[in-house]
């Protein structure tokens, strides 16, 4: 493993970063009235399309996994189909977890459903993007010794820490403070963005301190 | 490792706990007794004649009226020097301006214009200094503390004598606005209210604004003859800001205004109050005993002269509950039953006749007549309770005798000395000074020392368990030298102690006794770890759990000192044992135990061994976790809101069917509750016919096959009465009540039937057939004649198990038929777990019939809950054949959080008011009343859960073993693999299940005390946390409301629940003992 791979790496996690901090700049220049807490849910639409983006520029300016193999437009087209797919069952399934840890059924659908949205665009559209809609190759690389690149690294790094940070988000909602962040589910969107952030910080420099541990067979 | 010593430990162990609570709890629960004892004006408070005749006149009760109206205007938190002028400081220092200095313009002005009129007093408020115990204080006269005992918990409504009820029963009218706890302490008194919420502590003006526009409309209408106004503020405001702040200046100039408002309107014959209720700290806050939080305003305002002198330079500090008797008897009522204020003298003297000996007369009677009721108090309430000093009382009562016989000697020759007059009223108010020092001392005091030896005992005591929990399984352990050792040592204090006291004339406590017993039994056990400390254990050892177990057991933790997440517990609860049922399975998945490993890695690399197939699928383990996840998740359904929070509302099912009114929601309701009790029926002995426990003829194996749907017929007959009962028709009705008492009865008398028949033959294997094979070969015996010793007998069981095994299976091979015979096989190796379910079984059901009916698809929840996190927690739990057998720090903490999310979802909260106490009236019939069998069943109620769990607890040890059967089986269904089940032969053979157990008895023994000094771990750490938390926060808002009743609910919980544990593993080692005998039988039928 060289030292240009781990700049890369932190190259294209600080554009991400970048996306997420434009997203809640560059809105306010074309609405009226926007701010993160009160028009929360324009703030997380336009968040996702961002870091959405970044990732699909990342895929195509990178390609991580050159499969020459087969590149015919039907197989192409297939394949961002099945992306499509993977992507709604992550947010559907993502809504049913939050609803069985305790969101409201009926009330805010829409609001925890944008929750689901947004975690999905920090967990599975990476995976997307690196990985292919390839279920069996998601098990692998979450799992001990399963990682085989540092981009796999870094995918298991940010994804746990994007829900770590969801998870901790949780947390003020009981609270008694009274702020209108701790409303659902502004304060779980808030801990996904940061953690989803921490964990694109702390992956290259975790990477980097280990590379003396982290060897991969098959490079 | 003996088991009865196992028992033992852990009996210590609990009774260590128990010491730190007790002791814990005699330093922050004072106690009192509250005495339903009314005062009329028909029956004076002594037997000697009223004063003055004034028994005649109308309107007046023991002395005559002073005033016939009032306004009490109650400021929260006004405390004293909020009153005070705005410092002239002296020269050289720079003036400092505190913004609360100086608002109270208006009182200055009255008191320097109207010095008779008016007076200024520091009222020193009685701890706790928080608003509910200071307003019962303020009307009852009395010294309220948190628990007072009395026949009524089920509401804040006060039930001792008080000023409301007295103003209510002479036929005056109380107005009242303000803050809406007075709605919860006198229902129904007042002819008119405005209340107005008082939760929201920074919302600063609702109440304050809503009072004020009521205020001057009401007075001036005259329709009230008591108008108490309670504003919260500047108590709010001392809350959010603390009192040195701008807010607070304008809060307490609004006041001002508001006082000199009612001033202009007063008429002659009313009298002003002015009062806060207690003071705060420079934070802001209160609750404690400091002198800031306890020195309140008291403000006196009269339109006609009240005082014969000018007042003081410095005010004249008084106790807060003089105000009390003083209110009393200026307005003509007779004095609260339980008051123990002194009535201020000063307010009974003449003032136009200025006769100094007819003022002093005058004072005296007022004192004679308060001394004489809160004699008779003491007497009543001494017959009642035995919490006061013995020496004191009679030290006391000699002086008011002395005083009364003065006195009434005094009332013969009126024309007595001056001097004489003096001398009784000193003495009247000697004796009432010492009856208020006397009750403050028993009934009005932490004791910080026991509090602060409370928690290290608890947190020593939570320690040891972590401790013996990691050295239980260590080789080389013995648990007789670390039980033999404390216990002496603890006696041997106990008695040293004992004798001390003894011989010092001590008055002696058990509670402080017990607790020396804990600290003596403790230290020797402390010093053995500290001198095992560097040596041989490490850091690392002393944490045992994995990380993430970790995190979630120290959120717990934090959890309980944050009022918010203890109301909010409810859903904390679910959302932590959520986060823990995930982890379980991303770590599952992450150690690569869920799929096949061909699966996870890429086949070129070869790195990924496998140390061996996964027992189980993962597309099973993760439906365990959903499944899991959604019965919490419907568990949770079954919610009631604490009061705390208003936007929230109940859950409807919680109340019982006979409120229902829909006739066919009802009918589909009742249709439910009866399939959730069959449906746990039929799961309960599915779970037995599949682990082929009910095939045997024993008695207890029939009890589950006939007895069980008999307990659920009676129930579903009892739901059927009792939601009904008001339909019946009135001929039956008496029949109706009738059975609907012997119901309940019933089927506590069957489980008690079944449980008695569980303990008394605990194994149910079928012995025919193992006696029924006449061709034995030989035995694999080292022994000839019977076993001789309990190691012989260990070596040669799993032998003979094996052995029958091998025989049946032959038998099945020649004749194809014998199915059952196969089953016996199993029998054995589920034979603990079976006997744990039935009792299980057996407990939930009484259980069951002390909810309301719709809890029983909470019930059935519960069990199909813990069913799937047990076979859950198996996947992750690997069979160590004959080594130490563990069970792991996450099934513990899982197993424990169920056992708070059930609570509840069974719908309980922490608090008082939300005791289910209907429970007391379930087959008790109305003409036998039992204050302990009523204790008993909402207690049995409440606790329903920590009982169920913990008894339940040692199946986290056996059931990965009786998965262990599965997998096997799995494996043997695999048409492709039986290729590879032949080269392995031992694959062949039946799974041992529960019997590896038997062949390790001594990690058996060690894996018992493990698991139960782990639970207990987890509980204790929670009572810890509770009682540090009402130790640290005791100066909070919400102490009494929140922290102490958390604490006590956990205190409660968890003696049921330690109890239940040691049950739990006592049934074990019953069945264990039932199993030894059963073999020992089977050994001597052989050799025969
Ligand atoms: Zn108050
Ligand atoms: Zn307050």
């Amino acid at each position: 493993m060289k030292d240009t791979d781990i700049k890369r790496l932190l190259y294209a996690h600080l554009l991400c970063i970048f996306s997420i901090i434009l997203s809640i700049f560059i809105p306010s220049f074309f609405l009226e009235n926007f701010s993160i807490l009160e028009t929360h849910l324009t703030w997380l639409c336009i968040c996702s399309v961002f870091v959405t983006a970044v990732n699909l520029v990342l895929y195509l300016v990178g390609k991580p996994n050159t499969s020459s193999k087969r590149s015919s437009l039907s197989y192409k087209v297939t394949r961002l189909l099945k992306c499509c797919i993977y992507f709604l069952m992550s947010c559907f399934s993502f809504h049913v977890i939050f609803v069985l840890y305790g969101a409201p059924l009926t009330e805010l659908v829409l609001e925890t459903f944008s929750l689901a949205v947004l975690l999905s665009t920090f967990t599975t559209v990476p995976c997307l993007c690196l990985l292919g809609p390839n279920f069996k190759a998601w098990l692998r690389v979450f799992s001990r010794n399963g990682a085989t690149s540092i981009w796999e690294n870094s995918l298991q790094i940010t994804t746990i820490s994007s829900f770590v940070g969801t998870w901790l988000g949780a947390f003020p909602i009981p609270l008694d403070w009274g702020r209108p962040w701790q409303e659902w589910p502004i304060s779980c969107t808030l801990g996904a963005t940061f953690g989803y952030m921490a964990g694109l910080v702390i992956s290259p420099l975790w990477i980097y301190w280990n590379r003396k541990e982290l060897t991969y067979k098959n490079n | 490792m003996q088991k009865i010593s196992v028992l033992l430990f852990l009996a210590w162990v609990c009774l260590l706990f128990y010491a730190g609570i007790a002791l814990f709890t005699s330093g922050f629960l004072l106690t009192r007794w509250e005495l339903t004892n009314h005062s009329s004006c028909q029956e004076p408070p002594g037997p000697e004649s009223l004063p003055w005749g004034s028994r005649g006149k109308p309107g007046a009760c023991w002395m005559a009226s002073r005033f016939s109206r009032v306004v009490l205007v109650l400021i929260d938190a006004l405390r004293f020097d909020f009153a005070q002028p705005q410092l002239s400081h002296s020269s050289g220092e720079p003036p400092v301006s505190l913004p609360f200095l100086g608002k109270l313009g208006s009182l200055k002005k009255i008191l320097e214009i109207q010095p008779h009129h008016a007076r200024l007093y520091q009222s020193k408020a009685d701890p706790p200094t928080t608003t509910m115990q200071r307003l019962k204080a303020l009307t009852t006269g009395s010294l309220p503390t948190f628990i007072d005992v009395g026949n009524n918990f089920a509401s804040y409504a006060i039930v001792e004598d008080n000023l409301i009820k007295q103003f209510v029963s002479t036929g005056k009218r109380v107005v009242f606005m303000g803050d809406d706890t007075w709605k919860d302490l006198f229902p129904g008194a007042f002819s008119k209210a405005f209340f107005f919420p008082s939760f929201d502590v920074r919302d600063l003006h609702t109440v304050d604004n809503g009072i004020l526009e009521h205020l001057y409309p009401t007075m001036d209408s005259g329709e009230w003859d008591v108008l108490i106004a309670h504003f919260l503020g500047v108590d709010h405001c001392g809350h959010k800001h603390g009192p040195d702040h701008p807010e607070m200046a304008k809060k307490l100039s609004q006041m001002d205004q508001m006082i000199q408002g009612l001033v202009e309107r007063l008429e002659n014959d009313t009298l002003l109050v002015v009062t806060g209720d207690h003071g705060m700290t420079v934070s802001g806050n209160h609750g404690g005993d400091s002198e800031l939080e306890t020195s309140a305003v008291l403000f006196l305002y009269s339109p006609t002269a009240l005082f014969p002198s000018a007042p003081p330079e410095k005010p004249e500090v008084i106790p807060q509950i003089s105000l009390v008797p003083t209110l009393a008897l200026l307005l003509g009522l007779p004095i609260p039953f339980g008051n123990i204020g002194e009535v201020m003298a000063e307010l009974f003297s003449e003032v136009e006749d200025s006769q100094p000996h007819s003022s002093a007369l005058a004072q005296a009677s007022a004192l004679h007549l308060n001394a004489q009721q809160v004699f008779r108090f003491l007497h009543t309430y001494s017959a009642a309770a035995q919490d006061l000093q013995v020496k004191e009382l009679h030290r006391l009562q000699n002086l008011f005798s002395k005083a009364s016989a003065n006195y009434q000697r005094l009332l013969q020759s009126p024309q007595g000395a001056e001097a004489a007059l003096q001398t009784v009223i000193t003495e009247m108010q000697q004796f009432l000074r010492g009856v208020r020092a006397m009750c403050i001392e028993s009934w009005a005091r932490f004791s910080l020392v026991r509090m602060a030896g409370g928690v290290a005992l608890l947190a020593a005591t939570c320690f040891l368990c972590l401790l013996v929990s990691q050295w239980a399984t260590s080789p080389g352990f013995y648990l007789r030298p670390l039980l033999v050792m404390p216990v002496t040592c603890g006696l041997t204090v106990a008695t040293v102690c004992t004798g001390l006291l003894a011989t010092t004339g001590l008055q002696l406590d058990p509670v402080v006794l017990g607790a020396m017993a804990a600290v003596g039994s403790l230290l020797p056990f402390l010093w053995k770890a500290w001198a095992g400390w560097g040596s041989r254990r490490s850091m690392a050892s002393l944490l045992p759990m994995p990380g993430p177990v970790l995190l979630l057991l120290l959120i717990r933790f934090a959890g309980l000192f944050s009022d918010s997440f203890v109301v909010a517990e409810a859903r904390a609860a679910p959302f932590l044992l959520a986060s823990l049922i995930l982890l379980l399975v991303a770590q599952l998945h992450w150690e690569g135990k869920l799929l096949p490993p061909k699966l996870l890695t890429i086949p070129r690399l070869g790195f990924l061994t496998p140390t061996g197939p996964p027992r189980h699928h993962g597309v099973h383990t993760l439906g365990l976790g959903v499944g899991l996840l959604l019965c919490i998740r419907l568990a949770g359904l079954f919610h009631r809101c604490p009061e705390e929070t208003p936007a929230c509302s109940s859950s409807p099912w919680l109340s019982p069917l006979a409120s229902m009114v829909g006739g066919r929601a009802k009918n589909l309701w009742y249709g439910a509750c009866v399939g959730a009790l069959v449906s746990l029926l039929a799961a309960v002995r599915l779970w037995l016919h599949r682990y082929g426990n009910l095939k045997s003829p024993e008695p207890s194996v029939l009890f589950v096959r006939w007895g069980l749907p008999l307990m659920v017929l009676g129930t579903a007959a009892y739901w059927a009465l009792a939601s009904g009962a008001d339909e019946a028709p009135p001929r039956l009705r008496a029949l109706v009540a009738g059975a609907s008492v012997m119901l309940p009865r019933a089927v506590a008398g069957l489980a008690a039937a079944g449980l008695m028949l569980l303990l008394w033959r605990p194994v149910a294997v079928l012995v025919k057939a193992a006696t029924g094979a006449p061709r034995t070969r030989t035995v694999l015996a080292p022994f000839s004649g019977p076993p001789a010793s309990q190691a012989d007998l260990d070596y040669v069981v799993p032998q003979i198990y094996r052995h029958m095994q091998e025989e049946f299976r032959g038998r099945l091979e020649r004749t194809k038929s014998q199915a059952p015979l196969t089953v016996a096989a199993y029998q054995l190796g589920s034979v603990y777990s079976a006997a744990m379910v039935t009792a299980l079984t057996l407990l939930a059901f009484p259980l069951l019939l002390l909810h309301a009916e719709r809890i029983s698809l909470v019930f059935l929840l519960l069990f199909l809950q813990s069913f799937l996190l047990l076979h859950l927690l198996a996947a992750g739990i690997p069979v160590t054949t004959p080594g130490p057998f563990t069970v792991p720090w996450q099934a513990v903490s899982a197993w424990a959080f169920m056992a708070t999310q059930t609570f509840y979802s069974t719908g309980h909260q922490p608090v008082f008011p939300a005791i289910h106490w209907h429970a007391a009236f379930v087959g008790v019939s109305e003409r036998l009343e039992s204050s302990s069998l009523s204790a008993f069943l909402v207690g049995a109620n409440t606790f329903a859960s920590h009982i169920l769990f913990a008894v339940g607890c040692p199946l986290l040890l056996l059931w990965p073993f009786l998965c262990e059967s599965q997998g096997s089986r799995k494996r043997r269904q695999l048409p492709g693999n039986e290729a590879e089940a032949r080269v392995r032969p031992e694959e062949e053979e039946e799974p041992l299940m529960e019997m590896r157990l038997r062949q390790a008895p001594h990690h058996f023994n060690a894996a018992l005390l493990q698991l139960g000094l782990k639970y207990l771990f987890v509980l204790g750490i929670q009572i810890l946390a509770c009682a540090l938390a009402a130790f640290i926060l005791r100066r909070h808002l919400m102490v009494w409301k929140v922290f102490a009743p958390k604490f006590m609910f956990e205190g409660m919980g968890f003696i049921v629940s330690s109890v239940g544990l040691c049950l739990g593993i006592a049934l074990v080692m019953r069945v264990d003992g039932a199993v030894s005998s059963w073999f020992r039988q089977l050994v001597l039928a052989q050799q025969r």
